[in-house]
């Protein structure tokens, strides 16, 4: 948002017609103005701070390890020890909650960041480039197209044991090219326009242009690809875990769900609270992102 | 450009790419800390270092990188991937067998997700604000935030607790005979709960892509046409509108078919599915390289063959596209 808010002038919505009669709003406050008054994204945002803030403040007000039996295997819900139940092995169901949120939330939150950098990055050089360097750009994007992301980030992630960090790097090499083929469209449909021209004629380098010139004015479209990119990159993570190839030192949701799945029809409790704040969290997300597209291209709005 | 030309240059790309992934292959394996062979010592739990380089010289592991490339590359031509560490088989035949439960599984999947999505997304499109529009825009925020695996085990356990009438694991029943209607029913029955799941993540998207491209399609030019000279109803909506609407979903479903094999992997998982998804899990698991290099070539495979299939097929439905 505050990205919008100091944008240049020049770059204010260039196909909007000038109406110099009405009070002219930035585009930016507009847009800001139009999300908070959408329920829908309102909530989303709601949802997702309260996952935030137990992800972080939790473990402050509730200090425990999440692979420690707390209690008798298979505690159900509501019981005076475990509020959640307990697991299989009588792990606090609550406190992996608490503690498996961090994992997944960290790492869907950086593997995104991840592939947007790189999905940014090389959509701007292949969008305003062109010629050879966009085909040789799009040969790579194909590519990694036609892997199959989840078999291959099992793949990386088992040759190079997993952790955190590895973790992060698969799920983000694997996830990029949706982003980098809507920058390269973005860039393509400004690169000739004229306030780029004349950004060029007053001598610009060609970095100056791509990054300061050209993004501040593709950026709405790849702010709501970049939300959607997290809740997809927390669902990938989640999926990795279930398998057993997130990190095995660290308690996320998917774990949780995987490792108790054999035991699911004597304790659903420890399979159906993990799902469940996967599915808010990744819900809020794309709340979150259908609201910042509504409000950010009006155009669409429509549908 | 003639449609041969095309086709010859679109092959040849798609050979560019499947060489692309063989290579990649060969080089995360060789990038990875340790070697096969220290592999197959950790899982036979010990070896000598004399026939640990014996086995070196063995696999060839002990000549340079680019003749150990060379190698590989003539090999994966004459569709050999190597064996199994694990089971001593050919990973040709270990993917061979695999296959036909996944193309089961991927195929009803994708097909019941198809039908039902554009029967959603048609029937909506007539009232964009009607209640079966809003039901598509919750089923598609569902059926992208919650995870598929997660689906599957609710499934099961509403299935197998509440109304036990569906089995939740494997293909066939244990006391199967094999052979027959009664096999065929088995695997049928046995076919309902994966395909129920996995089809869910597909419909939510096909739905909504259906119901909007039928709202644009029912707003063009040739459909106003197609009413003012007094069509009826059901003319206008299912032979005009429906076979333009149609395209974009056509192309999302060739195009995402290859990767649904891969989508598979979590749905087999859940319920024991003896597919090709399970064959990679379990291989990740016992770190045998071979099997797993040797169903990610495939599935990539798959997704170029499924791609290239889908540009042809839409150049052939839609003859205003030509090649750029």
């Amino acid at each position: 948002m505050n990205k919008l808010a100091t944008m240049p002038s020049v770059s204010a919505a260039p196909d909007a017609p000038a109406k110099p009669a009405l009070r002219v709003e930035h585009p930016g406050m507009e847009a800001m103005r139009m999300f908070l008054r959408n329920p829908a994204a309102i909530a989303g945002m709601a949802m997702l701070l309260a996952m935030l803030a137990v992800a972080i403040a939790g473990p402050w007000f509730h200090p425990a390890d999440p692979f420690e039996i707390k209690a008798a295997p298979l505690t159900p819900p509501f019981s005076e020890e475990a509020w959640l139940g307990t697991d299989y092995l009588g792990r606090d169901v609550l406190t992996t909650l608490i503690y498996g949120g961090r994992a997944t939330l960290l790492v869907g939150a950086v593997a995104a960041l991840l592939s947007v950098l790189i999905g940014i990055t090389l959509g701007a050089f292949a969008g305003y480039y062109g010629g050879k360097v966009d085909a040789a750009l799009m040969k790579l994007t194909e590519f990694f197209q036609v892997l199959p992301a989840l078999l291959f980030a099992m793949v990386v992630v088992t040759l190079f044991s997993p952790t955190l960090v590895t973790v992060t790097l698969a799920i983000g090499i694997v996830s990029w090219t949706g982003t980098a083929r809507l920058t390269r469209a973005e860039f393509m449909k400004y690169r000739g326009l004229e306030f780029v021209r004349a950004e060029r004629a007053i001598g610009a380098r060609d970095a100056r242009i791509i990054w300061k010139v050209i993004l501040p004015n593709a950026l709405p479209p790849l702010v709501v690809s970049a939300t959607l990119a997290i809740g997809a990159a927390v669902l990938f993570e989640a999926g990795l875990s279930f398998l057993g190839l997130g990190d095995p030192n660290q308690m996320s949701w998917g774990l949780m769900i995987g490792s108790s799945r054999q035991y699911v029809l004597s304790c659903w409790w420890a399979v159906a609270f993990p799902g469940a704040a996967i599915f808010i969290t990744v819900l809020a997300v794309s709340l979150i992102g259908d609201g910042l597209n509504d409000a950010l291209n009006p155009k669409l709005r429509e549908r | 450009m003639g449609t041969l030309r095309y086709a010859a240059s679109r092959l040849l790309q798609a050979l560019g790419l499947v060489l692309a992934v063989v290579v990649l292959n060969f080089v995360l394996v060789h990038a990875a800390p340790g070697d096969p062979v220290e592999t197959i010592a950790g899982a036979s739990g010990g070896m000598s270092p004399e026939l640990m380089t014996q086995l070196r010289a063995q696999y060839g592991l002990d000549r340079s990188l680019p003749v150990q490339l060379g190698v590989y590359l003539g090999k994966v031509a004459q569709g050999d991937l190597g064996y199994s560490y694990f089971f001593n088989l050919p990973v040709t035949s270990m993917i061979a067998e695999r296959v036909p439960a996944t193309l089961l599984l991927v195929l009803s999947s994708v097909l019941l997700a198809f039908f039902a999505g554009t029967a959603l997304g048609v029937l909506s499109s007539r009232r964009p604000n009607g209640w079966l529009s809003q039901f598509i825009t919750v089923l598609s925020l569902v059926g992208f935030a919650a995870p598929v695996f997660w689906l599957g085990i609710m499934l099961v356990i509403l299935l197998a607790s509440v109304f036990p009438i569906l089995p939740v694991a494997g293909m066939r029943s244990i006391d199967s005979a094999g052979g027959g209607l009664k096999d065929v029913l088995d695997v049928a029955h046995h076919l309902v709960l994966p395909t129920l799941t996995l089809s869910l993540v597909y419909l939510a998207q096909y739905s909504r892509l259906a119901r909007s491209s039928m709202l644009d399609v029912l707003g063009s030019d040739f459909i106003r046409t197609a009413r003012a000279k007094g069509l009826a109803d059901r003319v206008v909506l299912y032979k005009h509108a429906l076979r333009n609407a149609l395209l974009p979903v056509v192309t999302v479903l060739g195009l995402q078919f290859g990767n649904v094999l891969a989508g598979a992997i979590l749905v087999e998982t859940v319920f024991n599915w003896p597919g090709l998804g399970r064959l990679a899990f379990e291989s990740v698991l016992r770190r045998d390289y071979p099997t797993i290099l040797g169903v990610l070539l495939f599935s990539s495979i798959v997704v170029v063959v499924m791609n290239q299939l889908t540009d042809l097929c839409y150049r052939f439905i839609d003859p205003r596209i030509k090649a750029s």
